[in-house]
């Protein structure tokens, strides 16, 4: 009898679901996340690739498609360059909850960051991911599991923020409610959001991703989780996109940057950033050879610092003074 | 014990009916089915739990199987009160206990003659998933465990007889698409690499492997239906198992 691995159960679980007479067809297999799977699927009714997330993890209280209808909804609300747009929802007459998005051509982040050898076009990128993540704070969410694997860097070079399965809702009056499901076959649960700070926490579960997870949702805390813990991960995603990917180099990183990370990862959230702008306006300073907030730097660093920003005047006028010197002596001998 | 790929007795009667029915032919028939479908999740379960030699596992599995015949102890499963799953998983671990407490080695299983267990194959599958006994120290991992088994019992069959449904449909393409795809371990193996392997065009490879998968399900379900006590409980076991709803 043919013996099957774990990773062929998996799959053998999930084997991928049928749309009879609907309007998707599957491709491919594209991913696994924590309960749901991606297909690329083609949409025949608007002939398109786009890519379907759907439910195949054992879920029988109904927790599971809550969450990945929410993911959906809070999806369809921020609508932004960087936050992939979702295009439909709905349920399969088997009961899983699907929903597509925009299929993205390109690299997971934690694979593109590799091809960027100059550092300051690395930093760019980031700023890119600090916009979306902004957006989204400023719509009342928290995304609670930014890390490379969930950014993904497009063909064109656009930067999309992937996977709010995680997502916090900070503002419930942000997102609209009344939302009309497309359903195949029959109607769906929908999660209201009749309170702040919805989330559903899977029986208080810690979620997240170790190493990018803010201490305090590493502890479970999911009332103390606001902004500032998506700033701890993306303090934990700078350090990483400044080494290229590289783990173990952030030595090698110029202080001020180092001290970037370090005010974004530090332990008490009051010690961080409080907003992804301040960040991002630090990293930009940094980018331009200005002084950052978060390092006090002494003397010859500022000297150097100034030296950098202004080598060729700087040059120029050496060059003019010790001609001007020398012109000087020849004509006093 | 069903032989691979052998036609899978479709009755609407429960497993646990027919596993007590007066009717020799019958009852056989239904153990047949049941021991099939849980010896090697109870064999490797015993392995690990009790860090039991490979013999003397085979000895505890045998015997708990000659057990539940001799003592009748499927008669007394109440199926409003847990799964047979985690009834047998109960009755496995009290009878391994008792029997290691006692120290008593006895053969068994000399009146056990409805199922051929081919322990040497359950003894290399657990040599290929390398586990570490002290890897799963707490009874939830051992029950998840347990559970896992179950399933991979239940999908091994499940593929056998889908591999026999494909030779006897010759629908071979079918078959060999869908164990490259589904049942490899490879990761990033896209439809178009398919494609490129068995020299077919992108949409034969969409269409034999959703076929392949459709018929997986469906011998699946019926597998699982089998070992069911009632509808609901299969239309729970579905759920649990696919994520879908039979009703």
């Amino acid at each position: 009898m043919t013996f099957l691995s774990d990773k062929a159960l998996e799959r053998l679980r999930s084997s991928e679901a049928d749309f009879p007479g609907a309007r998707y067809k599957l491709c491919e297999f594209i991913a696994r996340g924590g309960m749901g799977v991606v297909y690329a699927a083609e949409d025949v009714k608007l002939p398109r690739r786009v890519a379907l997330k759907i439910l195949d993890t054992p879920d029988a209280n109904g927790e599971l498609a809550s969450r990945l209808m929410r993911e959906a909804r809070i999806l369809a609300q921020l609508e932004h360059p960087g936050i992939v747009p979702v295009h439909d929802v709905g349920v399969l007459p088997g009961g899983r909850v699907f929903y597509t998005m925009k299929f993205v051509e390109g690299l997971r982040l934690d694979r593109y960051i590799m091809q960027l050898d100059s550092l300051p076009q690395r930093l760019r990128l980031f700023l890119r991911v600090c916009d979306a993540v902004a957006f989204a704070h400023a719509r009342g969410v928290v995304h609670r599991d930014l890390k490379p694997a969930n950014i993904m860097v497009g063909s064109f070079g656009e930067v999309l923020v992937m996977d709010w399965g995680l997502a916090k809702i900070l503002r419930e009056h942000s997102l609209s409610r009344d939302e009309t499901l497309i359903t195949y076959g029959q109607k769906a649960d929908v999660e209201s959001d009749s309170t702040q700070s919805t989330v559903v926490t899977g029986h208080g579960t810690v979620m997240g991703t170790p190493g990018y997870m803010s201490p305090e949702q590493a502890r479970g805390e999911t009332e103390q989780i606001d902004v500032r813990s998506d700033i701890f991960s993306l303090g934990a995603l700078l350090k990483f996109i400044a080494v290229g990917g590289a783990q173990g180099k952030s030595a090698a990183l110029p202080r001020p940057l180092l001290a970037i990370c370090a005010k974004a990862t530090a332990e008490s959230p009051i010690a961080r950033y409080t907003r992804v702008p301040e960040l991002a306006a630090d990293l930009s300073l940094y980018l331009d050879g200005l002084p950052v907030s978060a390092y006090a730097e002494n003397f010859l660093e500022r000297f150097s610092r100034f030296y950098k920003r202004h080598e060729i005047a700087i040059l120029l006028i050496a060059a003019y003074l010790i001609m001007r010197a020398l012109v000087l002596l020849f004509f006093h001998r | 014990m069903t032989a691979a790929g052998e036609s899978f007795p479709l009755t609407r009667i429960s497993i646990l009916a027919a596993a007590r029915s007066q009717d020799g032919a019958e009852r056989a028939r239904a153990l047949d089915i049941l021991f099939g479908a849980y010896w090697k999740p109870v064999y490797k379960y015993i392995r690990l739990k009790f860090s039991q030699s490979p013999q003397d596992a085979q000895d505890l599995t045998q015997g708990f199987f000659a057990e539940l015949l001799e003592r009748e102890l499927l008669s007394r499963f109440d199926p409003s009160k847990s799964r047979l799953r985690t009834y047998l998983r109960l009755c496995a671990d009290s009878f391994a206990l008792n029997e290691i407490k006692a120290a008593s080695r006895r053969k068994r299983g000399g009146d056990f003659a409805h199922v051929a267990l081919d322990f040497s194959a359950a003894e290399e599958e657990l040599r290929t998933q390398a586990i570490d006994p002290a890897s799963i120290p707490s009874p939830q991992s051992l029950e998840d465990f347990f559970e896992k088994e179950w399933i991979r019992s239940l999908f091994s069959a499940a593929v056998e007889e889908l591999r026999a449904v494909c030779e006897a449909r010759e629908k071979q393409k079918a078959f060999k698409l869908f164990e490259a795809y589904d049942l490899t371990d490879e990761e990033d193996i896209s439809y178009a690499d398919l494609a490129a392997r068995f020299s077919l065009p992108l949409t034969e490879v969409n269409n034999q492997l959703a076929w392949a998968r459709r018929e997986f399900r469906r011998i699946a379900l019926e597998r699982l239906r089998s070992l069911c006590d009632s509808e609901e409980e299969f239309a729970r076991e579905a759920k649990a198992l696919f994520g879908v709803s039979t009703q």
